[in-house]
């Protein structure tokens, strides 16, 4: 289940003028594994994914991608690389298509329409409202959506910002069970940042915890889910 | 409410949120009056009657650029136009003093008032229009307005203009006192009024309004300003002073025609004032001081460089592009932006020893 | 009955230059949310180019394609060393540079060329056409310029609908920071934006200049002319630069004909102010209130 070492992190670190918003921030995401990325509101979350995506710029430390450093590289680079990171939001392009929002993923590697079916059999939903656009698709969907676009660019490590976001339960959980299935089946390197503590620690390996930029607590899922001092500190449950 | 009266310099940064009690402005704005009248006045005693004439000149260029840099900086509102504005002014002094024979005081403050009121009617109807729409909209009228001159020839002379008979220096001066200079005295005149108006102005709670709006529109409404009124204000203000600027031309030119008030006044206008600084009225004089001579140092350079008429004529305004550009790219603030950071700079390393103690808010361009 | 037929058909030739500014105009703000007043300047440039080229050569169709690629490299290059630096700041900045880009070039090209307006010759025959036993003033040329400028239009509508490069670009001038984590290289989009816009320009340029003749000042009005158009038909909306090119087109030949040619501008101001009272958004206007 756990293979190699495909996102290395090493004491990254990110400012946004005086305010530091990682701070030394050290993790490892192997292969076929979901990892959790946990914590309040504010604690530096989703700038640790836009840091190793490229889109915020670091001010120290390091990001290895299967032995590549790339920190510096330019987003669009990193993409080429297989790394694919879903943003807060979804990032669903309103007035494009559905199939336009799917196309663009795979567009830079020339991707051709066996691959694009093979999305369509992953989410059938989204085959029924192909041509309409994406801005009237639901939460739901445009999460689908969006996962189905990030992999389409074939990536071996998926960042993922608060996918349970906005959505209700039950559509949640099933996103959820989505993502674990895609780690294990594609053996992705899938990086989980939640706000739904509970729910992301229930189908991931190794569970994180971010206070104030800062790792708090790296250990297996289920010790991290056990450990009641940690749920009532920084999770919420 | 205490104040600081006489206790910082006049060329110190704007802390414009605090308050002033109207005397110490007062004072101080006097103050800079008599002081920019002395200097002045020396200044045309010892110059001959071309550099007069490019005194009187740099005098009714500031005028225009302070109501502009005003309008842009302390209002943040842009406006190519301001050319053709001038031609307002420009052309109803010449209509009032030719035609009409009216008296030059008389005829500069109508030449004031209809340029405020065609400011006015493109004020309000900017207030709904922001940035490029603005610019777009001002744009239209400064190559539009001077059409005008082409349509009714019978009024406005054509492609020829209308020229007037120079002003008469009065008895009193003496015989032999030259034109230039009285000329210079006139346009100086207009420059020193506009500078005690625009310093109480920008000082005062005209200028905190502006600012407020340009920098926050709904905060400041729900303080209770009426944004559009506010805006309109600048724009009439601004054009005033272009009118009164365009007036003062016409008493040093004689001339008013629609040749020298196409876009590229309007051009240099706005190159005049980025140059300077944004809403700095100093930075309004050093634009004026470039207006004027940037001319002169092209043609002597296109000489020594045995450059074709061809070039130079064409190298003021290239030069005015670059500035322009280049300003916007690394220089926002200014002549007067850079000389603030060097005295604060300056005054940083005196105080602390040279540790900065710069927060987190920036500078905004745009005080004096 | 016949001047109006006249005064219609040639409000819609220039409409269709009109249009061919606006549409430039809109794909620079649909991109890179800039307004371009250099456009006017830019395709100065490029006609002035042509110029000397059919001056040297003799040949109006090697200057007509010379001056549509040097269109798209200036675009490019405006837009790599220039705009890339401001995109994303204080749209004030955007507006000033673009402006001392106008003066610039103006500079240069009274440098290079001198101030005198020189002719230009037209791709076709000038000479109205005999319809019954009515002479017109629509020419050959005419039919060409609205027909080139439609079929740039649609040409244009089809690479940004059908393509992969349309998508793509379209995906960076809607969400930038997402199409980059797409692998869209949106510098690159943005580049490729500019040029495109610029041989829209560059086009209208050559239409033109029969009639405005070429010199450096020649072409402000147009650019005054393409943004009304563009406004009219709401700045986010191809479709919209067509048809407003199109209105203002019939508008401003009305007036020319009906009053003076001298307040065609004022005509544009009247316009210009008239639509962003009323319909900020412009006739094409998606539901968003006008942002700048």
């Amino acid at each position: 289940m756990t293979g190699a070492v495909a996102l290395q992190v090493d004491g990254l670190s990110t400012d946004y003028g005086p305010v530091r918003a990682v701070d030394g921030v050290t993790l490892s995401v192997r292969e076929g594994s979901v990892t959790a990325v946990l914590g309040a509101n504010g604690a530096g979350k989703t700038s640790l994914l836009r840091t190793i995506s490229g889109l915020e710029r670091a001010s120290a430390g390091r990001a290895v991608l299967y032995g590549q450093d790339i920190l510096g590289i330019a987003v669009e680079d990193i993409v080429r690389r297989g790394l694919a990171h879903v943003p807060e939001g979804r990032g669903v392009i309103t007035e494009l298509s559905t199939e336009e929002n799917l196309r663009l993923g795979g567009l830079w590697r020339g991707a051709d329409g066996a691959s694009l079916e093979e999305m369509y059999e992953l989410f059938p939903a989204l085959r029924e409202r192909r041509t309409q656009l994406a801005g009237s698709l639901s939460g739901g969907e445009r999460q689908m959506l969006s996962i189905g676009r990030a992999l389409l660019s074939a990536p071996r490590v998926l960042l993922l910002d608060e996918p349970s976001l906005g959505l209700a339960p039950i559509v949640s959980a099933q996103i959820m069970q989505l993502i674990r299935e895609l780690a294990t089946e594609r053996r992705l390197a899938v990086l989980l940042v939640e706000q739904n503590a509970r729910s992301a620690l229930s189908i991931a390996d190794r569970g994180i915890v971010l206070n104030v930029g800062r790792v708090v607590a790296d250990d297996a899922a289920a010790v991290v889910a056990a450990d009641e001092g940690l749920r009532q500190a920084y999770l919420g449950f | 409410m205490s104040t600081s009266a006489g206790a910082e310099p006049s060329s110190a940064p704007n802390r414009g949120w605090r308050l002033r009690a109207p005397a110490g402005t007062l004072t101080r704005s006097l103050g800079l009056v008599a002081l920019a009248g002395v200097i002045f006045l020396a200044a045309s005693e010892g110059l001959g009657s071309y550099e007069d004439l490019q005194l009187a000149s740099g005098a009714y260029y500031f005028v225009a650029l302070a109501g502009l840099t005003v309008l842009t900086g302390l209002s943040g509102q842009i406006s190519l136009g301001h050319g053709a504005l001038m031609a307002v002014g420009a052309y109803t002094f010449t209509l009032l003093v030719g035609d009409e024979h009216w008296a030059l005081i008389p005829a500069l403050a109508a030449a004031v008032l209809v340029s405020a009121l065609v400011g006015a009617l493109v004020g309000s109807a900017a207030t709904r229009l922001r940035g490029p729409y603005l610019a777009g909209a001002t744009l239209a009228l400064a190559v539009g307005l001077p059409a005008l001159a082409d349509k009714y020839t019978g009024t406005f002379g054509g492609a020829n203009g209308l020229t007037i008979n120079p002003p008469t220096p009065p008895s009193w001066l003496g015989q032999s006192f030259p034109l230039e200079r009285w000329e210079a005295w006139i346009a100086g005149a207009g420059a020193l009024v506009v500078v005690f108006l625009m310093h109480n102005l920008a000082h005062g709670g005209v200028g905190r309004a502006f600012r407020a709006v340009r920098d926050d529109e709904i905060a400041s409404s729900l303080c209770g300003l009426h944004v559009g009124r506010v805006q309109t204000l600048a724009f009439v203000i601004s054009a005033a002073c272009a009118g009164l600027g365009g007036g003062l031309l016409a008493v040093v030119l004689q001339l008013a025609a629609p040749g020298a008030f196409g876009l590229g006044l309007s051009l240099s206008l706005l190159t005049a004032i980025v140059l300077g600084g944004l809403g700095s009225q100093l930075g309004a004089i050093w634009g004026a001081g470039v207006l004027v001579l940037l001319p002169g140092w092209t043609d002597s350079i296109a000489h020594s460089f045995s450059l074709s008429t061809q070039v130079s004529a064409n190298l003021p305004l290239a030069i005015y592009g670059l500035v322009l550009i280049v300003a916007m790219l690394a220089w926002p603030t200014g002549i007067q932006g850079a000389l603030r950071r060097i005295i604060a700079a300056a005054r940083r390393s005196l105080v602390h020893g040279g540790h900065s103690d710069e927060g987190i808010v920036p500078s905004s361009p745009g005080e004096l | 009955m016949v001047r109006f037929i006249d005064l219609t058909l040639n409000g819609i030739s220039t409409g269709a230059v009109y249009a061919a500014v606006a549409l430039a105009l809109v794909m620079i703000w649909r991109a890179t949310r800039i307004v371009n007043f250099a456009q006017g300047a830019m395709l100065m440039i490029t006609t002035f180019i042509a110029s000397s080229v059919i001056g040297s050569t003799g040949s109006y169709w090697l200057g007509f394609a010379v001056a549509l690629a040097s269109g798209l490299l200036l675009g490019a290059i405006v837009e790599r060393v220039l705009i890339r630096r401001i995109e994303g700041g204080p749209p004030l900045n955007a507006v000033i540079v673009a402006l001392g880009l106008l003066i610039l070039l103006e500079a240069a090209a009274g440098m290079i060329w001198g101030n005198t307006p020189r002719s230009f010759p037209p791709a076709f025959s000038i000479r109205g056409y005999d319809v019954g036993g009515t002479h017109l003033l629509f020419a050959p040329n005419d039919t060409f310029t609205v027909l080139v400028v439609f079929a740039v239009a649609a040409g244009l509508g089809l690479l940004f609908r059908r393509t992969r490069l349309g998508l793509q670009m379209r995906a960076a001038a809607l969400a930038p920071e997402v199409a980059r984590l797409l692998g869209v290289r949106v510098g690159r989009m943005f580049t490729l934006g500019w040029a495109f816009a610029a041989f829209a320009g560059s086009l209208a340029g050559l239409l033109v200049a029969p009639s405005v003749f070429v010199g450096p000042n020649q072409f402000d009005s147009i650019l005054i002319f393409g943004f009304t158009a563009a406004v009219l038909g709401g700045l986010d909306s191809p479709a919209g630069a067509i048809v407003g090119g199109v209105v203002l087109g019939l508008v401003l030949s009305y007036v020319s004909g009906y009053e003076s040619a001298s307040l065609v501008t004022l005509a544009a101001l009247v316009v210009l102010i008239a639509v962003l009272m009323i319909r900020p958004g412009g006739l094409f206007s998606t539901t968003r209130e006008r942002r700048v």
